[in-house]
């Protein structure tokens, strides 16, 4: 019985630093050599999970560029005769919750067309939003919570939207590959809201697609959400805010 | 063949219906008697406990034996006791679902309201809104996205130009592939329908029908919901299903897991208005997860409300929310109050720029468009106002019909206080109207309501609005006034709704404020003493329409008016309105409208008696008769109206006619023989004919008599081979058959006329019968025949079975003349010879059954009428019974009770000559 951590390569036009990192492995011998009874046998069996040298256990993860991912395999090694029999299955990993707790930092927002980068910016009709979020350092399994005003805006609003963003970096030869892949978008406002009402921001994490922010030397995946106000001329206006999720 | 000599058999009709008559014997009370424990001298219609119910009168009670029927409804049956069982299933069940008590008004009932009130013709169409152009989506995980949110191909199909049935149809499949895909497994595929179906919700493109439109989705939401819910309560029911009052720490792992995949789930709906509303429909899910689920939840999704720009939809997103929120916690009254203020805090978006141009666009008035919100409003404030404690908020009360009742006063100074620009007064009056109809305000104030609810009402300009006021406050009027105030308001809607025939637009009101009307007041002199009901009336000018309300009146009337009526001013109004119905009938009315019709105004002139003043009854006939020409029914029951009335006169002059009776009995003969050729059916016209001559015969009106059965007899000819009868075509063979027996038995006290030949009537209807052309191959004419030697026979009796009283018959007119018996004897013979050629051509055509049968009735007829004395006739009786018996179709107990009769009969005195005959008939065996 073996346990081994593969990463693969899901693009072969990317050029990696490294091949797969091997994390964790593991062997461990559940039945001694000998016959097994005819029918259905069960063999009970449990193991901890010891990492290689300094390595630490990271989170079960699919992405892009990064997958963390656990496998067991179970081999049966038969007489000469027999072909050997193997099996393997994915396993996830959660780690220990953090012990600490987690300090919520709330922030504060004002967008007007003068705060944006854009270079638009002068065409953009006249809009003041305000609004904040309880926490951008966010416990995983619990919602992103916060609110949105609209004060005023001279141009209807015609959605505003909560982009959640994942950022994976991968050290490379030249220096290193980011990418950022939307993994979701939900609407928390349709039409034209009432001016001056707190709309509520709320988003629960997707529980596939993210996982504790992770920054190792290799590589790092991060989130940030976009508040995104859609306005009736289709003008995009968009406030990003990088999170931090842990597991409690 | 040579004639058969006929005699009759003489008669002793007393002492044959003495010997008749059974021997009564006496029976005591005390005495045992099979039918007396059935007897019921006291019923009780409660279900369960008939058993007592059918006590055996008095002394016999004791006596009387078990009823094995009653022992088995004695309300333990098996059947009943599992009823009840699974009763109290339900009911528990109810309970558990429903934490609100009966004196909440469910949402089913207001359901169908909504679907009632808001209804559009104009095109709907389901189309998938195009996801968001312009979002902050990015193009290469859209598809990844969407994946929740859409159908799979094909079902995703632009459906536009809906009718309003066509679109609830559709919606209605929705529903069922809804829980086709859940029962098949395809737990996905449901949840993208009820998201499909939500996102309809966004789109108020038909605005009128938005509230509806509502209506419908939610329906399939609940259905989602109840699946969701139901599919976790049973994973956990293993061993033993949850108690009601199940709390988290029951609920196993799976159960959990599964549902929380459902909130996961629902929570990535990129889209507001489906995230929200399928999260509200599995709310009740929350008790599966943790204790203050639904609590959080709630005002959680409430506030998500806010993000809804639409006003519209925002506000019935807040009545769903506090629908579910009701059902699954009643108590959270936080949430239903903050949807309420959220609800008053976002009313100024109804004026923003994007609802006018909506509005401008669907040409939708702001009144109108005001009246949409109503039964999301109204659900809301009825959630909040339920078993809040007194006092709590007043708003929360202000909207149950008796609170509004008791402060009527109040409410028409505020309405009168308003600004006419926010919204228009009549509106609200209309309400407080709807409110009035149900509750009822303090006595002492009514008046005024009314006064000041009219003082406005009255100065609506618009046509159509007035009239929808109106319309409402005709109930108050009724329920709590007079007709002289129902009469002025009648008056104010005709000043009204006269101008540039304003009424054309108005029908359906018009025709609830008489349905209104009808409903309080039933005395009909009260209701056509208004002077300004029938003005009204003449408003309906469209055909149809002012058809039905005369429909609607005149059911009212025949279900209401109780004692019969002279009352002019009645019968002048029905006289009007039976009038239009009457002329509405033409060439293209359907039969069944026209029975209809005619069912009505025969009803109202069976009601109508003008008492002893039998004058004025018939003139009435007479005008009625003129009125009514085109509906033959209400001509047929004139003619029994004045039938009856000549039958009335002569109950009260007691048989004895004055002059003036005698003309006036003549003159109802005279109005019915020229009302009924009229008549198009021809059995209509034979039977009344027969009737009417019976009348006059009665009324000793012998030349009327006469004339009637006379020109009976000369329509003969016109009776067609097949009638029409419920629309399907018969042979009228058996009709007229049964006529001429019964005109056979009135023809026996039917004295001859001075001037005519003896008999001449029955021989001029047995000259009608033999001219008349019967159906090929049948025994008809001859089973005439045979049926008027019976009557011949009874003829020649020296005094006859029955006569009319004051009226002599040919019994007395002739006192048994020789000459008048042999007339009717070759009359017989005659008659005998014709069926006996028959017999014969039946015997060459091998049709034996048929000559079998009709021999037989010819011997029953010899043997009851004929003199068998005489030897031709009882040989002739020999022969026939043989006849009759040659190829055995004779039913043998026919023949074996008949072979008992004789044999009784040769016991009487004068009857032994039967015994000789009685030896030569034989029972043919059956070998």
């Amino acid at each position: 019985m073996s346990v081994t951590l593969d990463i693969r390569l899901k693009r072969a036009n990317k050029v990696y630093l490294e091949g797969p990192i091997q994390l964790i492995s593991s062997n461990i011998e559940v039945a001694k050599a000998g016959k097994i009874p005819g029918g259905k046998t069960e063999i009970p069996f449990e193991f901890p999970l010891h990492t290689k040298g300094n390595k630490v256990l990271y989170e079960t993860y699919h992405g892009v560029f990064v997958n963390i991912q656990y496998t067991l395999r179970c081999d049966m090694k038969r007489s000469l005769l027999a072909k050997d029999l193997s099996r393997s299955c994915e396993f996830i990993v959660h780690c220990q919750p953090q012990k600490s707790k987690v300090i919520p930092t709330p922030v504060n927002f004002t967008i007007t067309p003068d705060t944006l980068q854009s270079r638009e910016k002068n065409s953009l009709p006249k809009f003041l939003i305000r609004g904040h979020l309880d926490a951008t350092n966010c416990v995983i399994s619990l919602p992103l919570t916060g609110e949105v005003v609209v004060e005023n805006s001279d141009v209807p609003i015609k959605s505003i939207e909560l982009q959640l963003v994942r950022v994976e970096t991968c050290g490379c030869a030249e220096g290193y590959a980011r990418d950022a892949t939307e993994i979701q978008n939900i609407q928390i406002a349709e039409g034209d809201v009432c001016h001056s009402l707190a709309i509520p921001i709320y988003m629960i994490f997707p529980r596939l697609f993210t996982c504790p922010t992770l920054e190792t030397t290799n590589f790092k995946v991060e989130f940030e959400v976009n508040v995104v106000v859609v306005l009736h001329d289709d003008h995009l206006i968009t406030e990003s805010f990088p999170l931090k999720l842990c597991r409690l | 063949s040579s004639v058969m000599p006929w005699r009759s058999h003489g008669r002793n009709y007393d002492t044959e219906l003495q010997r008749c008559r059974l021997e009564a014997a006496l029976v005591d009370f005390g005495d045992y008697h099979p039918l007396k424990p059935i007897m019921v001298t006291d019923t009780k219609t409660r279900r369960g406990t008939r058993k007592g119910s059918t006590s055996s009168s008095s002394s016999s009670s004791s006596s009387a034996p078990p009823d094995p029927l009653s022992s088995m409804l004695d309300g333990t049956d098996p059947l009943s006791m599992f009823a009840a069982a699974s009763d109290l299933g339900r009911r528990k069940r109810e309970k558990e679902e429903e934490a609100v008590g009966p004196d909440f008004e469910p949402w089913s009932l207001k359901r169908g309201e909504i679907l009632a009130r808001f209804t559009t013709t104009e095109k709907l169409s389901i189309v998938r809104k195009a996801t968001s152009q312009g979002s902050a989506v990015s193009e290469k995980v859209r598809t990844r996205l969407e994946e929740l949110d859409d159908l799979e191909e094909g079902s995703q199909r632009e459906l536009l130009n809906l009718s309003q049935q066509d679109y609830a149809n559709r919606i209605e499949e929705l529903n069922q592939s809804l829980k086709e895909a859940w029962s098949s497994d395809q737990k996905v595929k449901a949840l993208k329908i009820v998201i499909q179906c939500s996102k309809l919700l966004s789109d108020n493109s038909v605005i009128q029908f938005y509230p509806s439109k509502f209506v419908l989705i939610t329906d399939i939401l609940d259905t989602f919901g109840r699946l969701v819910y139901d599919r976790i309560w049973t994973m956990c029911s293993d061993p033993r299903p949850l108690p009601d009052n199940f709390t988290v720490e029951d609920v196993n792992d799976t159960a959990k897991e599964t549902c929380l995949n459902w909130f996961y789930k629902i929570a990535s709906i990129r889209e507001l208005l489906p995230r929200l509303y399928v999260e509200a429909a599995i709310l009740k899910c929350n008790r599966f997860l943790n204790k203050s689920g639904i609590q959080e939840t709630l005002p959680r999704l409430s506030a998500m409300v806010r993000g809804i720009g639409d006003p519209l939809v925002a506000a019935y997103a807040r009545a769903y929310l506090c629908r579910v929120g009701m059902e699954v916690a009643p108590h959270l009254k936080d949430s239903l109050n903050r949807n309420f203020f959220d609800l008053l805090g976002t009313f100024r978006q109804i004026s923003s720029e994007n609802v006018r141009a909506q509005l401008v666009l669907q040409r939708v008035e702001m009144p109108e468009y005001l009246t949409l919100y109503s039964p999301a409003i109204s659900w809301i404030l009825q959630c909040i106002a339920y078993r809040a404690p007194e006092g709590h908020n007043l708003i929360m009360r202000a909207f149950r019909p008796e609170f509004v009742a008791a402060r009527a006063t109040d409410f028409i100074g505020m309405i009168k206080d308003c600004d006419e620009a926010g919204f228009p007064k009549h509106l609200l009056f209309g309400s407080l109207g709807r409110s009035l109809a149900s509750a009822d305000p303090p006595e002492s104030e009514r008046l005024t309501i009314l006064n000041e609810a009219w003082k406005v009402i009255t100065k609506v300009r618009s046509p159509q609005d007035y009239i929808n006021c109106a319309e409402i406050w005709v109930e108050f009027t009724c329920r709590h006034f007079t007709k002289r105030e129902v009469n002025t308001i009648l008056a104010d809607i005709i000043k009204h709704m006269t101008p540039d025939r304003a009424f054309e637009d108005a029908y359906p009101q018009l025709q609830s404020v008489i349905r209104k009307i009808l409903t309080y007041f039933h005395d009909f002199s009260v209701l056509f003493s208004m002077e300004r009901f029938l003005p009204f009336l003449d408003m309906f000018q469209k055909d149809s329409v002012r058809v039905e309300v005369c429909k609607s009146i005149m059911e009212v009337f025949i279900k209401h008016q109780v004692e019969l009526t002279r009352d002019p001013v009645i019968l002048n109004a029905m006289l009007h309105i039976c009038k239009t119905m009457h002329d509405s009938v033409n060439a293209l009315t359907l039969e069944d409208e026209k029975r209809s019709l005619a069912l009505l105004i025969i009803g109202f002139i069976r009601m109508v008696s003008f008492g002893r003043d039998f004058e004025q009854q018939l003139s009435f006939c007479v005008e009625a008769r003129a009125t009514f020409c085109n509906l033959e029914p209400v001509l047929v029951q004139l003619i029994h109206t004045v039938n009856q009335l000549a039958m009335e006169t002569r109950r009260v002059m007691r048989g004895n006619h004055s002059r003036k009776t005698a003309a006036f009995v003549r003159a109802c003969a005279a109005y019915s023989f020229i009302t009924i050729p009229s008549l198009s059916s021809i059995f209509s016209r034979l039977s009344l004919y027969l009737l009417s001559g019976q009348v006059a015969l009665a009324n000793q009106c012998l030349s009327q008599a006469d004339a009637f059965l006379k020109a009976a007899v000369s329509i003969l000819p016109e009776v067609p081979r097949s009638i029409s009868v419920e629309g399907k075509l018969r042979s009228s063979e058996s009709f007229l058959v049964d006529f001429i027996n019964s005109f056979l038995a009135t023809l026996l006290v039917i004295p001859d006329h001075p001037e005519h030949g003896v008999l001449y009537l029955v021989r001029g209807l047995l000259n009608m019968v033999q001219d008349y052309t019967w159906e090929d191959n049948s025994d008809a004419k001859v089973r005439v025949y045979i049926s008027a030697l019976p009557l011949l026979a009874a003829m020649s009796q020296e005094t006859y079975l029955y006569s009319i009283p004051k009226v002599d018959s040919n019994d007395t007119l002739y006192g048994g003349d020789p000459k008048f018996l042999s007339e009717i004897n070759k009359l017989c013979e005659t008659l005998i010879g014709q069926i006996l050629d028959h017999l014969k051509t039946l015997g060459r055509d091998e049709s034996t059954r048929r000559q079998g049968a009709l021999a037989f009735s010819l011997f029953g007829v010899l043997l009851a009428h004929g003199d068998l004395r005489n030897n031709k006739l009882s040989q002739l009786a020999v022969n026939l019974w043989n006849l009759s018996h040659k190829h055995g179709c004779c039913e043998t107990r026919t023949s074996v009770r008949t072979l008992e009769f004789i044999k009784h009969q040769t016991q009487q005195p004068d009857m032994t000559h039967l015994s000789d005959m009685v030896q030569r008939l034989t029972l043919q065996s059956r070998t």
